[in-house]
């Protein structure tokens, strides 16, 4: 049966979908309908009356509230008629009674859509001449976000986005009539890690993000269109500036990736590139400390460290770790240098923190897959934490009943309210958690109404990959025909994984380098983007590694930890100061985009290379982003359809096929001890605040990371102190530190969690990355 | 003592299992707190929040829309007299100004010994019987100045307790659902009748 239903819209037929609301019809029909509420992502809900138009269904025309009401056959829309002119300007007269005209002050003035809509549909005065309304402003509700009361007019899109999009519906309309306001609960501020959102959807200038207030006017911004590397999601932005400088993100409505939405991280992590703390010129070391020098001295001098290092002991002892914070076009040139210039094979992109490279061999799920699948398997880290947008679309799904979520995860997670089953499971136990699960006749049948999406990640970062590996070959014996989604968290981990930053043949991984070069056989360890001390989670391992390494390059926008340790510095461009291509984690290949000059003399990463190798005796042979984009499209494999054109032509960008250069996992079995009842298995895992370098040098979110603490649920809390907050010393056989005790009943019983890379404290020190699992004993102090 | 007590606490939860949804029983959660504290705390609305599973921005919101949650302590008895037309044409105002100087007290304020709130109230549909006043939301037809004082008297003197308990009191005898009939939450998948819908009658 056909769904096409004719209507005329201001006298021109046209076919609108059944069920299409009359708003969304005439846009197809090229008539824009005012709006304030209705938001193409939310439901409707006509509460600012701006959508009024006339509409007859053959008795005459009846005013209709456009965004309520669905297309009926035959009928008559007339969006500019005398009636539907005098309600518009009804109704902004009467928004604008209480509406501060205070627009030369507002950060909204200029993108305003009351701004725009007054001008446009107003009334062009008012005869209302009592006092406004009064409100203390503005007012912080969360640490991102403040309100101005004055200004809001009440269209329940922020209230809508809290309670429908992110489900943290902290905001809410309180009291009633004239009185009514936008408020937080007294205490209990609008903490969501998605609260950027309303201030971009805030149809007025009621809502301001503090990173932005003040900053600029809109008509002095300048965007281009990009994509946000802060995990690999990859949401599309468009990232604005004035004057050289990064402003502001804003999200970019992307059909498959993130619907518009952005993170809180993502969406404010741009300070970082402006950051006062970046490395504005390349480092050469003499004697205990780094000296500023020019590019021709650092990369000769880096240069001859790789020359040195392969006289002394071969390519064998060069190691390149690294490559995921950058474009595929610079991961791209660092594998070719790493590979065939320097000739090593220990080359990898990953820092110990994901799962093997064998995942991106599977068979891929896209996000709109993994959001329409009857059925989702989350084996996972807490994607509210690490992947924040594929959470909400997830949640989307779940909670539009499209789809059903299983969820086997080593303590609760910000999903867990929205999963049809949730299993926790013991470090260690996950392939009898997912036998247990397979067992369970509901489950079977759920599994089999239709398609299956499987989440992979890596839930625990103090627990080897071995039995996440299994649990998930076992889920995909079972369930033919599940795909796999690879979540995978670092920005353009799956891009550099990809073009070749993974070990060639017989090379070693990142643990494999880090042991080598803490055992002294590594005589030059590259470090691209990369900080084993603070990412790597077997810490003890890291710091000796890099002690163990004789020579150290860094290519860093920081001097993170790790690169102060370096022999030689290269200045690397940040985020949006380099041009390129992005890869996701479905594999969809987008633009990113060069929007300010890069920080002091600072080049992007493919440049240093390329100029490296040059000093090495080879040239690359590229001298633009779109030479290399070309070529990885041409060498890749997977990538043929990602040409430059075929990404410039569009937003979404272009999904690659799956490599077959990558070779499905391997069966690795794990031996698992028995727990003593005394010790809690450890559990680490990341949130989303934490002392990554962009988030901790962007001064709005720094403060926003919770430190470092030992979760216990409850009642094993009072096993082992009678006070919350109370000093515990946690320790295994070979380490031992003090954390903060806390109840937290999202944590299993006899588990003990800790968040990664937090102020305090360092839980990398507990960790043994050739250890399968981590038990600890806790101990009051 | 502003969250729910424990005995209140045990009727909240007999009360959200009256409801295939835990969050329809916020509005009579609310009332029990009025009812326990006098006023709608902010640490009993956090309460309501935790019992009914909603956030406590949710529930003020929905608590703040109602005119009769209080959110700041009120008197034993609240006195709201009706200022909407036919009150006000049979001399409301007169009525308003003659409790504001026999209380001491402007409208929205209470009485120093925590007796009487005095409110200016909208139409109390009683116009025939103007002007009319409530006393916790009990009529008072046809008031007088005299009537109003020796009203004002009995209550101090508590001669009205038998039908006007003090502010909060919603019922004094309360609806008993036995345990069987009770609902508890209904997942909105689940294709079951609640225990209390009849079922429908076969032919």
């Amino acid at each position: 049966m056909s769904d096409e239903i004719n209507v005329t819209v201001n006298g021109v037929p046209h076919v609108a979908r059944k069920g299409q609301l009359v708003i969304e019809a005439a846009a197809d029909a090229g008539e824009y309908i005012p709006r304030f509420c209705y938001h193409e992502r939310m439901s409707s809900v006509g509460k600012c009356r701006m959508c009024l138009v006339e509409c007859d269904t053959g008795r005459g025309p009846a005013v209709t509230v456009s965004c309520m009401a669905t297309v009926a056959p035959d009928m008559k829309i007339d969006t500019q008629s005398p009636t539907v002119k005098r309600m518009q300007e009804g109704v902004l007269e009467l928004l604008l009674a209480n509406h501060p005209l205070d627009c030369p002050v507002c950060d909204k003035g200029g993108e305003c859509p009351l701004q725009d809509q007054a001008f446009s549909h107003g009334p062009g005065e008012s005869r209302f001449v009592e006092e406004k309304r009064h409100f203390e402003k503005p007012i912080p509700i969360s640490d991102l976000v403040f309100l101005d009361r004055e200004r809001c007019i009440l269209c329940d899109r922020c209230t809508r986005f809290a309670d429908e999009v992110a489900g943290d519906p902290l905001i809410h309309f309180t009291s009633r009539g004239n009185s009514t306001h936008i408020a937080t609960f007294p205490d209990e501020p609008f903490a969501s890690y998605f609260s950027g959102n309303t201030v971009q959807i805030c149809p007025v200038g009621a809502l301001t993000a503090k990173p932005y207030r003040f900053k600029a006017r809109p008509w002095d911004l300048q965007q281009e269109e990009s994509t946000c590397t802060t995990c690999s999601v990859g949401c599309r932005v468009v990232v604005q500036s004035s004057r050289d400088e990064v402003l502001r993100y804003m999200g970019v409505d992307s059909e498959p990736v993130n619907h518009g939405w952005l993170c809180d991280r993502g969406r404010f992590s741009f300070e970082a590139t402006k950051s006062a703390e970046r490395v504005l010129q390349p480092l050469v070391r003499e004697g205990d400390a780094l000296a500023p020098a020019a590019w021709n001295v650092a990369l000769a001098e880096a240069a001859r460290l790789i020359g040195e290092a392969k006289a002394a002991a071969g390519a064998g002892s060069i190691a390149v770790l690294g490559g995921a914070r950058g474009t595929n076009e610079d991961a791209f040139a660092w594998a070719r240098l790493a590979h065939e210039v320097i000739g090593t094979t220990n080359v990898y992109a990953q820092m110990g923190d994901g799962l093997p490279v064998g995942l991106l061999g599977l068979d891929r799920a896209t996000i709109d897959d993994a959001a329409n699948a009857a059925t989702v398997v989350l084996l996972s880290p807490d994607i509210k934490e690490e992947l924040p947008v594929l959470y909400l679309r997830l949640r989307a799904a779940a909670e539009q009943r499209r789809t059903k979520i299983i969820e086997l995860t080593p303590k609760r997670t910000g999903m867990t309210p929205y999963a049809w089953r949730h299993v926790g499971y013991q470090p260690g136990t996950q392939v009898a958690a997912v036998d247990g699960l397979l067992a369970d006749a509901d489950v079977a049948a759920q599994l089999a109404t239709g398609p299956v999406v499987v989440v992979a990640g890596r839930a625990n970062l103090a627990e080897s990959t071995a039995t996440t590996v299994q649990a998930l070959r076992r889920l995909l014996d079972a369930v033919p025909g599940a795909t796999v989604l690879p979540a995978f968290r670092r920005g353009n981990v799956v891009g550099a994984l990809q073009v070749g930053m993974r070990p060639g043949k017989g090379g070693l991984d990142t643990r494999g380098t880090l042991q080598a070069a803490a055992d002294g056989k590594i005589e030059c360890l590259v470090l691209v983007g990369s900080d084993p001390l603070a990412d790597f989670p077997d810490h003890s391992l890291a710091t000796r590694a890099l002690a163990g390494a004789r020579r150290i390059i860094a290519v860093d926008t920081f001097l993170s930890a790790s690169a102060a340790k370096a022999d030689v510095v290269l200045a690397a461009s940040a985020f949006a100061e380099k041009a390129g291509t992005h890869t996701n984690l479905e594999g969809r290949v987008t633009s990113l985009a060069r929007k300010v000059t890069p920080a002091g003399v600072n080049r992007a990463d493919w440049m240093i290379a390329a100029e490296l190798a040059l000093e090495l005796g080879s040239d690359l042979g590229y001298g633009t982003v779109e030479d290399i984009t070309a070529d990885i499209a041409a060498k890749v494999d997977g990538y043929a359809a990602a040409t430059p054109a075929a990404i410039a032509a569009d937003s979404d960008g272009v999904l690659t096929a799956v490599p077959g250069a990558i070779d499905p996992m391997n069966h690795v079995e794990a031996v698992i001890g028995e727990r003593n009842a005394y010790d809690f298995r450890l559990v680490v895992s990341r949130v989303l605040y934490d002392q990554a370098e962009g988030t901790a040098h962007s001064p709005s979110l720094a403060h926003l990371a919770r430190g470092s603490a030992v979760h216990l649920h409850p009642l094993d809390l009072d096993r082992v102190t009678s006070t919350a907050g109370a000093r515990v010393k946690v320790s295994t056989a070979s380490a031992s530190v003090v954390f903060t005790a806390v109840a937290d009943d999202s944590v299993l019983r006899g588990t003990a969690w800790v968040p990664f890379n937090q102020p305090g404290p360092n839980v990398g020190e507990l960790i043994d990355c050739f250890a399968a699992v981590t038990d600890v004993r806790i101990e009051n102090v | 003592m502003s969250r729910l007590n424990e005995a209140n606490t045990i009727l909240a939860k007999e009360i959200i299992a009256r409801y295939p949804k835990a969050r329809s029983a916020t509005i009579p959660l609310l009332h029990l707190s009025q009812q326990q504290n006098g006023y709608v705390t902010e640490e009993a609305m956090a309460h309501v929040a935790e019992l009914v599973g909603a956030t406590p921005a949710e529930v003020q919101g929905t608590a703040t829309f109602y005119e009769m949650f209080k959110f700041r302590p009120v008197g034993k008895y609240l006195v709201n007299i009706c200022g909407t037309m036919s009150c006000q044409l049979m001399g409301s105002e007169a009525l308003l100004h003659h409790a504001e100087e026999v209380l001491g007290v402007k409208p929205g304020g209470t009485t120093a010994d925590g007796m009487f709130t005095l409110e200016h109230a909208e139409c109390q549909a009683a116009c025939t019987e103007a002007p009319n006043m409530q006393v916790n939301y009990r009529h008072c037809h046809r008031m007088t100045n005299e009537a109003f004082d020796q009203l004002i008297a009995d209550l101090r003197e508590g001669k009205r307790d038998a039908d006007i308990p003090a502010h909060g009191t919603l019922a004094r005898i309360r609806q008993q659902i036995p345990a069987e009939k009770a609902v508890g939450p209904v997942s909105p998948d689940d294709p079951a009748r609640p225990v209390w819908t009849p079922a429908p009658e076969v032919k």
